[in-house]
């Protein structure tokens, strides 16, 4: 029972690690960015090729699947993105979901369709117990570092110069712009840490989800419902919806298989009648 | 202010211009028939081409049904597949338990759809922003595919709906495999609809759906009803997904899980994008060039004709539809001004 809790709850987390640069671009700078797993996808692809094939330890790839993605980020948003901040939302799911397309298609050639897999080292393998509850070494490590990010993000956001700064071109880009404020280099850093924080997503999550090609969209209509349940306005909210979600999933994969996917679903449309606006709505 | 403007009845001068206006809106252009008379040709002209034609027809119809919400009343969903995929399986099961001929079929796959339609409708009327709009959509859609992927004893599950057989449409034409009776039905019932989807646009009712998609505050202190029209527009438009679905069925008479997939409602919206929102044709131009795009690059890369086709759209979404919509415009313009210069 607290197995599966704490099972839930690190699958949370790694939801919400995922989820957090989602939240912020549609939160903060109001697009909808559905390529966003495609993210996750290059992050997971640098650990598994980096160890695979380069032989690195599990590690010292996680910083290199943080940075990759955010470069790429950062790229696309200068490049692509940034032409998109007007436009309707329509035009901003259609454009992302090209973007989905063309990654999911570049990965498949570039790497092939198969599921790329990880060993991990074994000090992260197999359970310890305490007070007779099992957990698992890995889920353990998941919790840890993905509170660790949540905690640092938090502060990032409400604590330092470049939070206050992006907060203030998100409420009023006008305003920000004449006080001096670069909101284009703002937003730029922004996306790039929300991409980073996917691909470290990712590549924590390869030994939970599996990795292949058609990643972004597996993963894509999970993120999507953490951050439509948690609502936009802050990062509490998606962070109470990631774990909602994660301990309802492994829970209801293990008491009730037979409904499969249905429970996710079901509990998104029942938590969006009863608070459409997100969990924590925005104060107007 | 004066008593006219408040009373029910708008004076007969301003009644006069509205009917004047409407009748202009209806008015058939010339453009419009030509495009019947290309597709009324593609019938005689191109008969190996029906498979494939059938297939255009059937993902234009449905596109036109997305259109209807997206283009005219302004409603983003990814979940319309829900309804092709219930007309699909409703059409295949009344075949096998009920009756065989087709447009009976037909006609309950239509109404199932309009009914989860209704059902589902008010959903979309929840004080919510797109996003929301979009996800539950796209969760009734899931719920649907989980649905029909468990219940395996009714629906086949993921092996699909096997022993679809349809009978002699009017007890006439047989189902040919060559898909020229399955490409004629595909074309009269989407023309059929086309009109009524026309006619419902065009109509003082269809232009109050446009003020709600333009401002749906002003619209309702016009003394629009927000909610009641656009849970009736939606729900139509599910029936016709509904009739799109049913086709599919009947002309391919196979039914399985993929009616229901994700990716059947997000090509659906590029379908619709790349041909243009909120005209009625675009659906079913937007069909043509998916359908020859995806042809075209399929035989080019089997595998990665997907990389293509986001490129595609990529473009299209960047450069802007109304930029290129408006293309040959500018140029004629351009062309007239250096004739007269």
């Amino acid at each position: 029972m607290l197995t599966i809790l704490i099972d839930g709850i690190a699958y949370g987390m790694l939801l919400f690690v995922m989820a957090s640069g989602l939240a912020v671009t549609l939160g903060l700078m109001n697009f909808v960015n559905l390529a966003h797993g495609a993210f996750a996808m290059i992050g997971g692809y640098v650990t598994a090729l980096t160890m695979n094939r380069m032989g690195l330890p599990f590690l010292a790839t996680l910083p290199l699947a943080f940075l990759v993605p955010a470069l790429v980020g950062m790229l696309a948003e200068r490049t692509l993105y940034a032409r998109m901040y007007r436009r309707s939302h329509l035009e901003q799911v259609l454009f992302s979901i090209a973007l989905v397309f063309m990654a999911m298609a570049a990965a498949d050639w570039l790497l092939g369709s198969s599921q790329m897999l990880i060993t991990l080292p074994g000090w992260l393998q197999g359970r310890f117990e305490i007070a007779g509850i099992a957990i698992g070494r890995y889920r353990a490590f998941l919790i840890l570092v993905c509170a660790a990010l949540v905690i640092g993000l938090q502060l990032l956001l409400s604590r330092t110069r470049f939070g206050a700064r992006l907060r203030a071109a998100v409420d009023d880009q006008r305003a920000a712009r004449g006080l001096g404020i670069n909101v284009g280099g703002i937003f730029a850093l922004t996306f790039a840490t929300g991409s980073g924080l996917a691909g470290l997503g990712g590549a924590l999550g390869i030994e939970i989800m599996g990795l292949d090609p058609t990643f972004p969209l597996k993963i894509l209509v999970y993120v999507l419902i953490v951050v439509t349940i948690g609502g936009t306005a802050t990062l509490t909210g998606p962070f109470l919806a990631a774990l909602i979600i994660g301990t309802a999933d492994v829970a209801g994969k293990y008491y009730i298989p037979e409904l499969g996917a249905f429970l996710i679903y079901l509990l998104m449309i029942v938590l969006l009648i009863l608070r459409p606006q997100g969990l924590i709505a925005p104060a107007r | 202010m004066t008593d006219t403007f408040l009373s029910a009845t708008p004076p007969a001068p301003i009644r006069q211009r509205a009917a004047r206006d409407l009748t202009r809106r209806a008015r058939w252009k010339p453009a419009e028939i030509l495009f019947w008379l290309c597709a009324a040709a593609s019938f005689f002209l191109l008969p190996d081409q029906h498979l494939l034609l059938s297939e255009i027809v059937i993902l234009g119809l449905f596109a036109l049904s997305l259109d209807l919400i997206i283009g005219y009343a302004g409603v983003v969903t990814l979940g319309h597949g829900a309804f092709f995929g219930l007309g699909a399986y409703v059409a295949g099961l009344t075949s096998i338990h009920l009756t065989a001929e087709p447009l009976t079929g037909l006609a309950l796959a239509a109404l199932a759809a309009a009914a989860l339609g209704l059902a589902t409708g008010p959903l979309l009327l929840l004080r919510a922003s797109d996003l929301t709009r979009l996800m539950v959509t796209l969760g009734v859609a899931m719920l649907l595919y989980e649905a029909a992927n468990k219940a395996s004893w009714l629906t086949g599950g993921a092996d699909g709906l096997q022993g679809v057989m349809i009978d002699p449409l009017l007890g006439r034409f047989e189902f040919d495999l060559f898909g020229t009776t399955a490409y004629g039905y595909c074309l009269i019932v989407t023309f059929v609809l086309t009109l009524i989807a026309r006619r419902i646009v065009t109509s003082p009712y269809g232009l109050s759906l446009r003020a709600i998609r333009d401002n749906a505050l002003r619209a309702r202190s016009m003394g629009i009803p927000v909610g009641p029209r656009l849970l009736a527009i939606y729900a139509f438009s599910a029936l016709i997904a509904g009739i799109a679905g049913a086709l599919l069925t009947q002309t391919t008479m196979f039914v399985s899980l993929d009616v229901l997939a994700f990716h059947r409602s997000a090509d659906v919206l590029l379908v619709l994008v790349l041909g243009g929102v909120g005209y009625l044709y675009g659906g079913l131009i937007g069909a043509v060039a998916f359908k020859l795009l995806q042809d075209w690059f399929s035989a080019l890369t089997p595998q990665y004709w997907m990389f293509w086709m986001g490129l595609v759209l990529l473009v299209v979404v960047l450069i802007g539809r109304d930029r290129i919509q408006t293309l040959p415009r500018t140029l004629m313009r351009r062309l007239h001004a250096e004739g007269r210069a």
